[in-house]
């Protein structure tokens, strides 16, 4: 964990409401997919937590969904601007657990931590196949970013204006040695119910500082309550109480 | 240059302390700074028996601050005593001051007890006053005769200096404060949060799980400021005031208006090292401002002329 100071590099949508920020800054503190940063954003008090999608040497990719007023600020904001970040916050997903075939599924926001974990699990020379799910045509990006690496990549939409219709577990295929996801908790306990192997839930909470001191954002697990913040966002299939 | 205060008989090395529930039982902040340098710090709020605390969301936005319904998560006073101090002893070697809350006098009592044993706690923060529990926590800090009961049953079980953690949700603080101080209190501490509330405009429902919430940072701190006033000119005993306390100017003003320390919450939060660099930032502003030792400036803002 350390609090630095990242540049805008660009700042750019990617559909409607979903925009990519790239950031340029200290990420050595940034140490597997799935974990996130948190964002302090002028006129507001709480920082805002945001999935990192990509690291590429000092430069950090971050995918956000306009969805409130910290979200809107930072639609706003311009190539050269300096952001109070938090860094490394969270415990990511684990790469050692994936097996040959790993399938991992990602819904609308929750699509972004999946690059940088496809990224990684090829470098290990594992098998990936990534499902996108989406609502609707208009709502898809990455995909071709996802092919690009090499994944076998499907997307999914729930009207069927674009690839399979259906969610994101209509997609997955017979043989796969585990999964990791995220996405909204609908789609997550889908996902727990549909999957026949062991595997990893990132989760989305409402956060007070995003390092553990709060308790702001805790829940109850199978091992007694764990901070989405500190102890998570990763949790594993085996710990989550549905 | 002087920072050193005395804090109901003991001295620390400067007045700034994490408040209750910003800074866990301390340990995790060691990967941030070295702890060591704080006057001493406020753990989080530790009940008889293990809490889960308030469903979720617990945390919302507010202009100037943020709302908390965290509602005492702890793992009660058993495992705080076998685990979290024991894993403190390893990093921090000052005294901390435990705080303590319950949901009846023997409750209250209990706790205190069990933490009085422990010598690593230094000063009692008893907390009548936590907004986000029911049937007892703020109850018991809205009543002058209430907070005297509490107060007598802490008492009455340690040798350790109590300090009443008042709460802002009431008609007249001075009151209850004095009640705290003619029941033995050895010191004060104001003000817990606010209650507050936000609600989701897209479902048209309280954005909180609990509904309220305690408003804390900034937006608070003239309230506080107002409130830390009022009770030094009420009591003879030790004020520590907080309440929105997020940089060195704050803490010089807290202590004008009374407070012999001062505690830093929602700061915490959202720069972990928040209380580091007022500590840091201190000597720079009592320049600025003529000041050599910060016993000198404690109430200072009531005399007159």
């Amino acid at each position: 964990m350390k609090a630095s100071i990242f540049e805008i590099i660009e700042n750019s949508p990617l559909t409607k409401d979903v925009c990519m920020m790239r950031l340029c800054g200290d990420t050595s503190n940034i140490t597997a997919p799935g974990q996130f940063v948190n964002i302090k954003i002028d006129g507001l008090y709480l920082r805002r937590p945001i999935s990192v999608c990509d690291v590429n040497g000092d430069e950090l990719t971050i995918i956000y969904k306009v969805v409130g007023s910290g979200t809107a600020a930072m639609k706003e904001m311009c190539t050269g601007c300096v952001l109070d970040l938090l860094t490394g916050l969270g415990n990511g997903y684990d790469l050692d657990a994936s097996g040959e075939k790993p399938v991992l599924l990602g819904g609308g926001v929750g699509v972004p931590p999946m690059y940088l974990l496809t990224k990684k699990l090829i470098s290990q020379g594992r098998d990936v196949s990534v499902i996108l799910g989406f609502n609707t045509k208009d709502e898809i990006f990455f995909e071709n970013e996802f092919k690009a690496l090499g994944a076998h990549t499907f997307v999914t939409t729930v009207d069927g204006s674009y690839g399979i219709k259906g969610f994101a577990t209509d997609a997955l295929p017979d043989d796969y040695t585990y999964f990791y996801t995220c996405g909204p908790e609908p789609m997550l306990k889908a996902v727990y119910k549909a999957t026949k192997t062991s595997g990893e839930f990132s989760f989305e909470q409402r956060m007070g500082c995003g390092f553990g001191a709060c308790m702001g954002c805790s829940c109850k697990t199978v091992t007694g309550y764990k901070r989405i913040c500190k102890d998570g966002p990763v949790l594993r299939k085996e710990e989550i109480l549905w | 240059m002087n920072l050193k205060v005395k804090l109901c008989g003991k001295e620390i090395d400067n007045p700034v302390i994490p408040a209750s529930g910003t800074f866990g039982y301390g340990y995790e902040f060691m990967q941030w700074y070295d702890i060591n340098v704080l006057g001493t710090f406020s753990c989080k709020g530790t009940t008889k028996d293990e809490r889960f605390g308030n469903p979720l969301p617990r945390i919302a936005e507010a202009p100037g601050g943020m709302l908390n319904a965290v509602g005492l998560q702890n793992p009660g006073v058993e495992k705080v005593i076998s685990k979290e101090l024991p894993h403190l002893k390893e990093v921090y070697n000052k005294k901390i001051m435990a705080n303590v809350s319950g949901f009846s006098i023997d409750d209250y009592a209990y706790t205190c007890e069990k933490l009085d044993k422990e010598d690593i706690v230094g000063w009692l923060e008893v907390n009548i006053s936590c907004p986000n529990v029911h049937g007892g926590g703020m109850s018991f800090g809205t009543d002058p005769s209430m907070a005297a009961e509490v107060t007598k049953a802490v008492k009455a079980v340690t040798k350790k200096p109590v300090i009443m953690k008042l709460s802002p949700n009431v008609t007249d603080i001075k009151a209850i404060a004095s009640a705290c101080e003619k029941a033995g209190a050895d010191g004060i501490s104001l003000i817990n949060t606010l209650m507050g509330m936000r609600i989701n405009l897209k479902t048209k429902r309280p954005l909180l799980a609990n509904t309220t919430g305690g408003y804390s940072g900034p937006g608070i701190f003239p309230v506080a400021l107002r409130m830390v006033y009022d009770v030094y000119s009420a009591v003879e005993i030790p004020v520590v005031g907080m309440g929105g306390v997020s940089t060195a100017d704050d803490v010089l003003e807290m202590m004008m208006a009374g407070a012999t320390a001062v505690e830093v919450g929602a700061a915490n939060l959202i720069d972990p090292c928040a209380c580091k660099n007022i500590i840091d930032e201190l000597p720079a502003a009592m320049e600025k401002y003529g000041i050599t030792d910060l016993s000198d400036i404690i109430g200072i803002a009531h005399k007159q002329g």
